[in-house]
């Protein structure tokens, strides 16, 4: 009964459409307008004498132009980040001496007074509890400054300005013009701009901004980049230069992150996803005085401490991995080492070596983790005195200490240059590959995104590597 | 965070503000679904954020709600349960965000919609209000950003606008909290059917177009007479809608 009423209704719909021609979508949306400024007709008064948008369109006409779009971007970049360099010294050195230098060697004697045995004790604080320290000091710092600026900004609404910059580069590429937005959201979480990409309606385009968002150099990679910057590239050059030499280099990886974002949406837009570009209304939103106190606030709350608690969700158990397989000995060497040993020729192909590869493989679950990975297992292998033996995440409270630790595990520039080269690319973290899963739906294109950017860090780092040897 | 307001506001029966309790992301055995919907960059998420006591991530840039967000506030003894529906420009094309919106008003069918529009850029947002009005019939117009429209020289008669738009029309400034307790109350009173609206139908449009229309709807009205949204659903069917022809047939649209 119900069915056959239904069946009606659909075709009655049909005899009707036929009967009033195919323009009805144009007059239903001319409708719609019409009644729209009727009413604002009606109910809206403006002041015409004074002319609404000067300013904002004042600042679009500079930030906005050919010739000045660019370098106020990259200007704005390096302000944010310099800001963050000179400002995140000397809270995470106060940390790391808290946490590092007063906690833990309070923590170690309470251990003993109780009794605990040396296994757990050293599973627990030198791992666990070492790995979550040392994450807070090095990432809170940061973070807690680079992410209200940059909320500052967004709020501000100089985003779909950047968008509006870098859209003709974006449908040079085959890619959608909105793909800037969600690359923009990719600096700060690769997961989060992978699912803002939902505002892209092509699904083609879609998933080329997808697979490229990984390029866009995340929370996790950019104190990678500035410790490893501050720490090398500021020491090849004079002292009063070496800031301005660090923050260069990291801008450079960021750039050079969204070369290769461009140039695989275009490699992606000719080969397996090829098609046809579509076009899109940009609305650059009016410029608005952000709430600075509470723009703060949230973004301390929302991003910061989220963001900060993932890592430690994830730095504990890696901690209390890279304990076990220091401590845990095949024969004569511990598991660690094993490994370490077979990957260092490879590694030195690519310029690297095998501490650098392994702390890749365990800091898969979050970037963040990377660096103090690798100047644990870099103890590890080369036996420093100093650190408190295998397995220890030790103190770093100063940038020169770890340059010692490092030089000491055999870096040189190379290393220094090509380490910051594979933080950019190499594979996705793991909360970025299920939500690219979550989002495509599509084993394949997870497997591409994730294997795509890896191959990129390969060829790059060893061809860099070969270069580098052959001139130098 | 709280609204607190000078003494004034605090003595005025508008204010109410024992009897709000904002319950963050708790949101079960609610009395009520309120969607939040708007264009982009009309301030959502400021307003979901300011009735919830939530801190969603604000941003300025059109589509930062791509997922729709949920949270709860209680007044006067009432939970109601708010979803902030991505933003969008018209519900009559097709990618996922737009969808996202328009299945929730159409299928989630909430107790009442606060249709969130930009005071400066009235006329731009109207397109969405008008189709949204189409599809229910509880809906509060919020007129956010009401301190740019004052600063761009823009004066608005809401009591025009209401009349008009057959819906209740409430100014706000949600980033300092203005007009949000105002906005409560008008929201409880759609809710308990206190207010009751009579909607704007799409008008100018041919008459071979209305009378197609009125036939069409007639007849769903006639096979499903709860059904509130006959004249949209029409509008729909006769532009071919494969995903409303499809909701019709396995009655996800008749059902309540």
């Amino acid at each position: 009964m119900k069915k056959k009423s239904v069946e009606n209704i659909i075709s009655l719909s049909n005899n009707l459409r036929w009967q009033i021609g195919d323009d009805f979508h144009d007059h239903l949306a001319e409708g719609i307008y019409a009644d729209a400024s009727e009413i604002v007709n009606n109910a809206v008064q403006t002041d015409n004498q004074k002319k609404q948008f000067r300013l904002d369109s004042k600042i679009d006409k500079i930030v906005t132009s050919k010739i000045w779009g660019f370098p106020i971007m990259f200007l704005i970049l390096g302000l944010i980040l310099w800001i963050t360099i000179i400002g995140a010294n000397y809270p995470s050195s106060i940390l790391a001496n808290l946490f590092l230098e007063n906690i833990h060697p309070a923590l170690k004697s309470f251990a003993s007074n109780i009794g605990m045995p040396w296994w757990l004790d050293g599973f627990l604080i030198d791992g666990v509890y070492m790995a979550v320290a040392w994450v807070i000091a090095v990432m809170l710092p940061p973070m807690a400054i680079f992410f209200p600026l940059f909320t500052l900004l967004e709020d501000f609404g100089y985003l779909p300005r950047v968008a509006f910059n870098l859209d003709y580069l974006f449908k040079k590429s085959g890619a959608h013009g909105k793909q800037a937005l969600t690359m923009s959201m990719g600096f700060g979480c690769n997961a989060a701009g992978v699912v803002a990409t939902r505002i892209i309606d092509s699904p083609r385009e879609r998933l080329i901004a997808i697979i490229t968002n990984n390029f866009s150099l995340c929370n996790g990679r950019w104190p990678t980049q500035i410790l490893i910057a501050t720490i090398f590239i500021g020491a090849v050059v004079p002292s009063s230069l070496s800031g301005l030499a660090s923050v260069s280099a990291v801008i450079g990886i960021a750039i050079l992150g969204i070369f290769f974002m461009f140039f695989s949406s275009w490699a992606l837009s000719k080969t397996v996803l090829k098609g046809e570009v579509s076009t899109f209304n940009l609305e650059l939103p009016p410029y608005r005085p952000p709430r600075f106190w509470k723009t703060v606030y949230t973004s301390l709350i929302d991003r910061t401490l989220i963001v900060l608690w993932r890592a430690i969700i994830f730095a504990a158990p890696a901690g209390a991995a890279i304990w076990l397989i220091s401590n845990i000995n095949i024969g004569d060497q511990s598991i660690a080492a094993w490994i370490i040993n077979s990957l260092d020729g490879f590694g030195f192909l690519l310029g690297l070596n095998g501490v650098i590869l392994l702390a890749y493989i365990v800091a898969i679950p979050a970037n963040e983790i990377v660096i103090p990975t690798i100047l644990m297992l870099t103890v590890l292998v080369t036996g420093i005195a100093g650190g408190d033996g295998a397995g220890v995440m030790f103190e770093l409270d100063s940038a020169n200490e770890t340059a010692n630790i490092l030089k000491a595990g055999g870096w040189t520039l190379l290393t220094a240059v090509n380490v910051m080269l594979f933080s950019l690319l190499h594979n996705p973290c793991s909360t970025t590959i299920y939500t690219i899963y979550k989002e495509t739906k599509s084993v394949k294109w997870t497997l591409l995104a994730s294997i795509l950017p890896l191959i990129m860090g390969f060829i790059v780092t060893f061809l860099v590597a070969q270069i580098w040897r052959i001139i130098i | 965070m709280d609204i607190k307001g000078n003494s004034d506001c605090a003595g005025c029966p508008q204010f109410n503000a024992k009897g709000l309790k904002k319950l963050g992301v708790n949101t079960e055995n609610f009395d009520f679904v309120v969607a939040l919907a708007g264009n982009p960059n009309t301030g959502k998420s400021t307003v979901f954020n300011a009735l919830t006591g939530l801190h969603q991530h604000t941003g300025n840039w059109p589509g930062k709600t791509v997922i729709r967000a949920e949270g709860a506030f209680e007044y006067n003894d009432q939970k109601y349960k708010l979803v902030d529906l991505p933003g969008t420009y018209s519900l009559l094309s097709t990618s996922e965000d737009e969808e996202v919106a328009r299945n929730f008003i159409l299928f989630g069918k909430p107790d009442v919609t606060v249709i969130i529009v930009d005071a400066s850029r009235l006329e731009r947002n109207l397109n969405l209000v008008i189709q949204i009005l189409e599809i229910t019939d509880k809906a509060v117009l919020c007129l956010n950003l009401m301190d740019e429209a004052k600063r761009n020289h823009i004066k608005i008669d809401e009591r025009t606008l209401a009349r008009d738009l057959g819906i209740p029309v409430v100014p706000t400034s949600a980033r300092f909290n203005e007009g949000i307790p105002e906005l409560i109350k008008t929201i409880d009173e759609v809710a308990n059917g206190k207010i009751i609206c009579k909607p704007h139908r799409i008008k100018n449009v041919p008459n071979n177009i209305q009378k197609a229309v009125l036939k069409l709807s007639a007849e769903i009205k006639k096979q499903f007479p709860t059904i509130p949204n006959s004249r949209w659903i029409a509008f729909r069917l006769l532009e071919g809608d494969t995903r409303i022809i499809n909701a019709l047939r396995t009655g996800e649209l008749t059902q309540k």
